[in-house]
């Protein structure tokens, strides 16, 4: 089976080690560049559900207990890059697979 | 009015006589429970200065003034209705009448009286004792006369070897003298050492060129040959002085108990009960003037106590009880003596009944320690210390709060050995245990405090008192603090995060010295994993401090929260606020229009800020660059609201303007944010510079903060408004302009070098053990030899600050992080205004919902 995979944007388009935020079918999608990380790239909702913006994208990139999330930076909660899980509440955002290749960016949408 | 008048004259009349620091103690704690409101009270004070810190009396000599020492500026007295009158002597008691007498003839009537005449110094009846030349050492006017004899003589000697003789030969040495201690006894500090301890601290005190005469009577004092005076001693030797200060004991001061009749003692001092009441049921006598139990009182902390008492039995019928009675208080002091440690616990002289001793002596690095424990040996009754003090907190906490001894008492004087536990964890003292004797502060007060949220040494500080009085138990005060924090849970560790086991200055000084220069460098050679929002942004901050990089360089970018990211201030939706730089709060018209044009160009919510600046809201991700650089063009500078660093310098317009001031306010303050805008600190930094002592910029509440005086500038440090507001204190006095700028040099970079991440300098401050008298040391008398080195980073940073919005206006890669989405141009449709008083706001949820069901 193959994946639905779409290209968002070149890898340039990216900040190492932070987020940019991008639309895809209608909705924001926060794409996080990590080199060091196995994955290089997450892609998970812009959509803080906490402080209620759409910034998760410009939220600080963070490594704690051996997962890679991010920070909001409206109220500092904590979302897991690869799964959308918030650290501190029973809350999630939604999150899609997400791969480098060739310097460009894909994720896979349904 | 009338009424008002007629209200006040039916209170009755309490008169405290006695203006030092247990009298001034006695009406703060008539004050603090309402005491003020029961009685019309009135204070006399012999001196000519309001109650001032004797115990801290010698820091007049090493640059401390008079406003340092005072305990009040009458401000408290003012506010609660205390009247007060200084240089006013109190000569009769007529108690038959209850009328005082005073010296300048006029007469007072009094329902209470409470007498807080404190202690003379002895003198000695020397022939020769009363020639010139001879000085106690009591009064801050005793001070100012030693010091200006000092200046012209060589040679001073100090006749009594106790605490506070020492303390005075120590203060001749300071003022450049050759000194000499002659003490009747057969050692130095009779009351507090053994022989041994005795002989130990005189060896110490030697080895500072001081000269020690134990055992030795002065017979006579004479005109000298070589120098001003010669005494002759019992023995037939002499010793020529040019300076002779009499430090030979203390006496009570009971001139008006023994006019008035009260009972006093055989040797002096007024009898008191456990309310501290005399003879007379309507006169108390507090402090050093009190005998109870025979016994009087020479220290501080008991002076305390026993105005507690005082006030608690006058204000009985208010608070429903009969308040704290006193019973005694103990007598343990520990103190430096010519830089040398000295320490006594309890039963130093090893008197009572069958108890057991154990010694230590180390004759190489000179110290001395013993313990005084029962015939049991399961409880401490006292000790000696000479040489190191380090042993002294838990020695008398096992005192104090008779604690069992663990079954090697011995090792509670022993030098640490291998990695062996010393000493009594905090863990192990009962509630009740006293933490600090000064205020009277028990365990489970601070920990009351800290349940409360009171989660620092500061804020405990704070709340309690503890550590405010003599600071002698500062260190005590930390452990019990962390040791609260830790049972509730509240992490204690002092490392910044879990990738680096490192405290803020720990990483500021690793990045320093080893000429760091990124993140992943200081991670790979200093921490672990890959970093966090903790670390990230704390690192790109001291990496800021350090080499003043460019925060959006490439390697830096992903450290920045944010705001800093995108040099502006994230709001609730999103969206940021804008603040150019307007030093001083100094602004064109001209400016004042760009800013207004681009305002209604970009709709932008417009506010004043409290910092004398302009703040837009509502500027999209996309907005930023383009509205800098029309803000640029207009020649405005980034206003750093986003970072750490120094936001504003209020100012009032100074004497260019106003007719009150008395120097250019206006031109220090653009001047002070010129120099500083680029510094980037642990936490935001506020200044306010005032033309006057009216004080319109409110200097006072800024971490920097100066007020113009006829002399030049006052300094004030570490205050700040916010949650919890501080005061700043006062720092220098009458500063020219240069020097002003060289202190604040220093205090900002020793601030930026050793605070820990977003700490205000207040909290850092309070953090520093010997807070601000330290940070005076090290700023002003350069204790640490560091001035140079903070200037010279200082200088660093302002030579390379640049506006970090120009920069980024120039670098393509930056502006592109600034793009709304990375594949589509739109906007953020989550992003919804409404108007209100004819501006643009955020929407609320609920108005979204129904915006949206309008389009819909």
């Amino acid at each position: 089976m193959t994946m639905p995979w779409k290209l968002i944007c070149k890898k340039e388009d990216l900040v190492e080690g932070a987020g940019v935020a991008a639309i895809v079918n209608g909705e924001q999608v926060a794409i996080f560049y990590v080199p060091e990380s196995d994955n290089q790239v997450f892609a998970i909702g812009n959509w803080d559900p906490v402080g209620k913006a759409n910034v998760l994208s410009r939220g600080l990139v963070a490594h704690l207990q051996e997962q890679w999330v991010v920070a909001s930076p409206l109220y500092k909660q904590h979302f897991v890059l690869a799964s959308g899980q918030c650290l501190e509440e029973d809350i999630s955002v939604p999150h899609w697979l997400a791969k480098l290749e060739g310097g460009e960016v894909f994720i896979a949408v349904n | 009015m009338t009424s008002t008048v007629s209200f006040l004259t039916t209170k009755p009349h309490l008169i405290v006589i006695g203006n030092g620091m247990v009298g001034h103690h006695f009406v703060e704690q008539m004050i603090a429970q309402g005491g003020h409101e029961e009685f019309n009270i009135t204070v006399f004070g012999e001196e000519p200065y309001l109650a001032y810190d004797r115990v801290h009396l010698s820091e007049y000599f090493t640059g401390k003034g008079a406003a340092d020492l005072a305990m009040t500026d009458g401000s408290l007295y003012n506010e609660h209705g205390v009247r007060y009158f200084t240089n006013s002597l109190v000569t009769e008691i007529d108690r038959a009448a209850k009328q005082l007498l005073l010296q300048n003839g006029d007469s007072l009537s009094y329902e209470k009286l409470v007498l807080a005449t404190g202690s003379y110094p002895f003198v000695p009846p020397i022939p020769g004792h009363n020639r010139e030349n001879t000085f106690v050492y009591r009064t801050l006017d005793d001070l100012d006369a030693i010091r200006a004899c000092a200046k012209q003589v060589t040679r001073g000697t100090v006749v009594g070897g106790g605490l506070l003789g020492l303390e005075a030969a120590n203060a001749l040495k300071n003022l450049g003298l050759e000194t000499s201690v002659v003490e009747f006894a057969p050692r130095l500090m009779p009351v507090q050492l053994d022989e041994k301890g005795g002989s130990v601290l005189k060896e110490m005190i030697e080895g500072l060129d001081v000269k020690v005469y134990t055992d030795t009577a002065t017979k006579e004092i004479v005109d000298g040959e070589s120098a001003f005076h010669r005494m002759n001693f019992a023995d037939g030797s002499h010793l020529e002085t040019d300076l002779i200060l009499f430090s030979a004991g203390i006496r009570p001061q009971d001139a008006l108990a023994h006019q008035s009749g009260l009972t006093v003692g055989e040797r002096g001092g007024i009898c008191v009960n456990n309310h501290c009441q005399t003879s007379d049921e309507d006169i108390y006598a507090i402090g050093e003037c009190a005998l109870w139990n025979n016994r009087i009182f020479g220290l501080v902390a008991p002076g305390y106590a026993m105005a507690k008492s005082a006030a608690g039995h006058l204000l009985a019928h208010l608070l429903g009880n009969a308040g704290v009675t006193f019973t005694g208080a103990d007598m343990s002091t520990k103190l430096k003596l010519l830089g040398c440690d000295v320490g006594s616990v309890g039963d130093a002289h090893a008197q009572s009944q069958g108890c057991k001793v154990f010694v230590y002596q180390d004759e190489i690095s000179q110290s001395y320690r013993k313990m005084v424990v029962s015939e049991d040996g399961k409880k401490l009754l006292g000790a000696v210390l000479v040489g190191d003090n380090s042993y002294y907190d838990t020695l008398l906490q096992y005192y104090l709060n008779a604690i069992d001894l663990p079954e090697q008492a011995q090792a509670l004087i022993l030098p640490a050995m291998g990695d062996a536990p010393v000493g009594l964890g905090v863990d192990a003292l009962p509630a009740t245990a006293s933490i600090c004797s000064c205020h009277n502060v028990s365990k489970q007060d601070i920990s009351d405090a800290v349940c409360s949220g009171a989660l620092s040494v500061g804020d405990v500080k704070g709340v309690t008192k503890a550590a405010t009085g003599c600071g002698g138990c500062a260190a005590l005060l930390k452990k019990v603090v962390d040791n609260e924090l830790l049972a509730l849970g509240v992490e204690v560790s002092t490392d910044i995060c879990e990738h680096f086991a490192y405290t803020r200055q720990d990483l500021y000084n690793l990045v320093k010295i080893g000429e760091i220069k990124t993140f992943n460098e200081l991670l790979k050679t200093h921490g672990k994993g890959h970093g966090c929002e903790i670390c990230k942004p704390a690192v790109g901050s001291i990496l800021a401090s350090v080499w003043n990089d460019y925060v959006l360089k490439k390697e830096h970018i992903s450290l920045q929260d944010t705001n800093d990211r995108f040099l502006a201030n994230m709001q609730k939706d999103g969206t940021y606020s804008i603040v150019p730089r307007i030093p001083g709060g100094e602004i064109t018209p001209d400016r004042l229009i760009v800013l207004g044009e681009v305002a209604k160009e970009y709709s932008l919510y417009t506010k004043i800020t409290g910092g004398q600046r302009i703040d837009l809201f509502g500027a999209t991700l996309p907005q930023l660059p383009e509205i800098w650089e029309k803000l640029i063009a207009a020649g405005f500078e980034t206003g750093q609201a986003y970072g750490k660093s120094l936001r504003t310098v209020k100012s009032c317009v100074g004497s260019t303007w106003c007719r009150y001031g008395v120097n250019d306010s206006m031109k220090m303050a653009i001047d002070l944010e010129n120099r500083y805008k680029g510094l980037r600190s642990p936490h935001k930094i506020k200044f306010a510079v005032s033309g006057c002592t009216r004080e319109c910029a409110e200097a006072q509440s800024k971490d920097i903060g100066v007020i113009a005086t006829e002399g030049g500038w006052n300094l004030y440090v570490c205050g700040n408004g916010g949650m919890k507001p501080r005061h700043g204190d006062l720092f220098a006095k009458d500063l020219d302009d240069e020097t002003l700028v060289k202190y604040i040099d220093r205090v900002l970079m020793f601030y930026t070098k050793t605070a820990d991440r977003l700490q205000r300098t207040s909290v850092w401050m309070d953090g520093l053990e010997g807070g601000l008298d330290y940070l005076k040391d090290v700023v002003i008398h350069d204790k640490l030899g560091l001035c140079g080195e903070l200037e010279a980073r200082m200088q660093h940073v302002v030579d390379t600050f640049q506006c970090e919005w120009k920069t980024t206006l120039e670098d393509p890669e930056a502006l592109k992080t600034f793009r709304q989405f990375v594949n589509y141009e739109g906007s953020d449709n989550n992003v919804v205004f409404v108007e209100e008083r004819d501006q643009m706001r955020p929407a609320t949820e609920l108005e979204k919902q129904q915006l949206i069901a309008k389009v819909g």
